[in-house]
């Protein structure tokens, strides 16, 4: 994978980007401060905090005991008291562990109190399959949160923006939910120096085409983009949009493209029903943008299935490039 | 049980607090009872709905516990959390005008019984959730020692929490951090209707303290000089930098667990023998034995908490009720686009 980008520009790796993003907030907030398991010494799991413990020592880059829900709330409670933590669970699926905090207090507290506090804590959430973790350490679960009124969820494709809106969520006083696809981590892309912002709810147009839409997330986007590459060669245009964030949902963006090219395909890696691409479905659906599709939507999305462990299985649950290309080709073609 | 008896044979809270403050505390007591006999009654004549959860019975604890703390401390309540707002100077018109849903409420209406906080005067909020503000005190201790504030957290729970994975998840993290947090377990006997011989690996739950390399004690908590002699200490404790404590207040909660609660698991003369020792009756018999009050004042300051409690009322009555259309204000505190 790479992000097409010129030689010419900075180029850093996702896990490079985030940890860059933390370094800056921290140096600029005193208040910024890490937790989670083996984020000091160790570097995280993932290696995504890396040397951060050297530079900030261990009492604003703190390794939590193995205690998701304990964790998650102690970063709720801080947030609500004056720092702004982030909070990095090891593995997206160990949020599970944590969900009372995440989605009976973070989400909940400043309603529930009449607007008397805010909680603004970030929570990173490394996610997907392809790693050959199987299915406890390879879920995409970011529809679970994505379904809580009062969090905020998004999903960076890119390094930059995994980096601008690292600092976005920071920047935001409720409570920002992370999810970091595993495979990008090593991905690289332009990433600009300094501070800088991405916005929280507005999607990017990737790739603009006239002919349909694909709406990715996360991996995804990466996959529709080599899809389009292709798609291309054979007089298909196909537009391309990253939605970065799924609550809130960039509905403009979205609407606006299928109104201009009449299909729709939506391409993400977590189980297909009941999820973001039931919810872009129905936003259209829902819309005038519903006069205007000259065919049935198409969902690709992962199988009612736990993602297994050999190799050929895991990549079979999970959209791949064909499965695009094959959506597409039948759409453009009329064949749905 | 430990002896709340000073070598000169004059209880803690009598050689520790002035006469004005052991006054309050009386105040804040009979606040606490006519607030939630008030909320009761409002109930039974259809002018509230939903559910409560009364602290009857267990003042001593939530007053005694609040005692040493100032606005700059905080606290994190429980779903029977009435008695922790008013120990930490809520205004008890704004409690009542949550209690019936209005805009003039602490949460404007949208929290009820179950979510009245006070950010102002340190209380962090009741919680629904049985061992939900466990780990949020401990976060809040976290602020307190890296922002240096020297604020110390009290954090209340029941002994239903203290089964619960959040627990053992919070005192483990709140020690190994030293952190300035002082874990209150109000043992008032039973999580709804299974009891703590039934719940519970240990007698005292205090005794699971020493698995967290913390003190932990286990009081009267219906014994005000009691509850206050040993929460002070933790509180100092934790203050000067010396890290967590576990203190239990024993105690019993006269009404049932809510409105739903037939008491079919407990017999009228358990609670008969409890009710006989009422720790409003008990901290005022301290008060007049000690000279800090004479029966006069005691049944003055009744009089003016049921006063008060006739104001809140009357104020919770007149409130507006909140708008439709603002449903869904302050779901972020931005409005945001779903």
């Amino acid at each position: 994978m790479n992000m097409h980008s010129k030689t010419d520009l900075r180029e850093l790796s996702y896990a490079e980007a985030i940890r860059e993003a933390m370094d800056i907030a921290m140096a600029r907030d005193e208040r910024v401060i890490l937790m989670g398991e083996d984020i000091g010494v160790y570097g995280g799991a993932f290696g995504v905090t890396g040397e951060l413990v050297e530079k900030y020592g261990t009492d604003r880059v703190m390794d939590t005991p193995i205690s998701e829900l304990g964790g998650a709330g102690v970063a709720v409670g801080a947030a609500m008291t004056g720092l702004r933590p982030i909070f990095e669970f090891q593995f997206s699926d160990f949020a599970t562990l944590g969900m009372e905090q995440i989605v009976n207090q973070a989400a909940k507290i400043r309603y529930m109190l009449g607007g008397a506090v805010s909680v603004p804590v970030v929570m990173r959430f490394p996610s997907g399959s392809g790693t050959g973790a199987a299915a406890q350490h390879s879920q995409s679960l970011e529809a679970w949160t994505a379904h809580v009124p009062g969090l905020k969820v998004v999903q960076p494709a890119t390094p930059a923006d995994a980096k601008g809106l690292l600092l976005a969520a920071l920047e935001d006083p409720d409570p920002v939910m992370i999810y970091e696809h595993k495979i990008l981590y090593k991905m690289k892309g332009h990433v600009p120096e300094g501070y800088y912002t991405t916005p929280i709810g507005k999607a990017a147009v990737m790739r603009e085409g006239k002919d349909l839409t694909i709406i990715a997330t996360s991996i995804m986007v990466h996959k529709a983009l080599d899809a389009a590459q292709t798609l291309a060669a054979e007089g298909i245009d196909a537009e391309v949009i990253d939605l970065r964030t799924i609550r809130p949902m960039d509905r403009d963006t979205v609407l606006t493209s299928v109104r201009k090219t009449g299909r729709l395909v939506c391409v993400y890696e977590a189980v297909k029903t009941l999820g973001v691409g039931a919810e872009v479905s129905a936003m259209v659906a829902e819309s005038d943008a519903f006069d205007y599709l000259d065919a049935p939507i198409i969902r690709l999305g992962g199988a009612e299935c736990p993602i297994p462990y050999n190799p050929e299985l895991e990549k079979a649950v999970v959209p791949q490039v064909p499965d695009i290309l094959e959506a597409a080709r039948n759409l453009a073609k009329g064949r749905v | 049980m430990r002896d709340t008896v000073t070598p000169n044979n004059i209880p803690y809270a009598i050689a520790r607090y002035s006469a004005e403050e052991l006054k309050d505390a009386l105040k804040k007591m009979y606040l606490i009872r006519k607030f939630e006999e008030g909320a009761e009654d409002s109930y039974m004549r259809g002018l509230i709905h939903g559910t409560m959860h009364l602290s009857i019975g267990q003042e001593a604890s939530a007053v005694g516990s609040c005692m040493s703390l100032s606005d700059e401390d905080k606290i994190t309540s429980t779903h029977r959390g009435h008695g922790h707002c008013v120990a930490k100077g809520a205004d008890l018109s704004r409690m009542f005008a949550e209690f019936f849903g209005k805009e003039s409420g602490y949460c404007k209406g949208r929290g009820g019984s179950m979510h009245i906080a006070d950010p102002s005067k340190g209380n962090l909020g009741a919680n629904g959730i049985v061992g939900g503000g466990l780990p949020i005190a401990v976060g809040a201790a976290l602020s307190a020692k890296r922002l240096g504030t020297g604020a110390v957290t009290v954090c209340f729970f029941g002994d239903g929490a203290n089964n619960e994975g959040a627990f053992h998840e919070a005192l483990n993290m709140a020690s190994v951090w030293k952190l300035p947090v002082v874990f209150v377990c109000e043992n008032n006997k039973y999580g709804m209707s299974t009891s703590t011989e039934r719940s519970t690996s240990v007698k005292n739950i205090a005794d699971r303290a020493v698995a967290y390399a913390m003190p932990g004690v286990t009081v009267d908590g219906n014994d005000f000089s009691a509850v206050t002699e040993a929460v002070d200490a933790a509180v100092e404790r934790a203050r000067n930098g010396e890290g967590p404590s576990l203190v239990e207040n024993v105690t019993y909660r006269w009404r049932g667990h809510s409105k739903s609660d037939r008491n079919r698991y407990r017999t009228k003369e358990e609670i008969a023998d409890w009710q006989s020792r009422d720790p409003i009756a008990a901290m005022a018999k301290l008060l007049t034995d000690h000279k800090i009050a004479t029966e006069d004042e005691v049944a003055g300051i009744e009089a003016d908490a049921t006063r008060i409690i006739e104001e809140a009322i009357a104020f919770a009555t007149e409130g507006a009720n909140p708008k439709i259309e603002e449903v869904t204000r302050d779901v972020y505190t931005e409005e945001t686009a779903s």
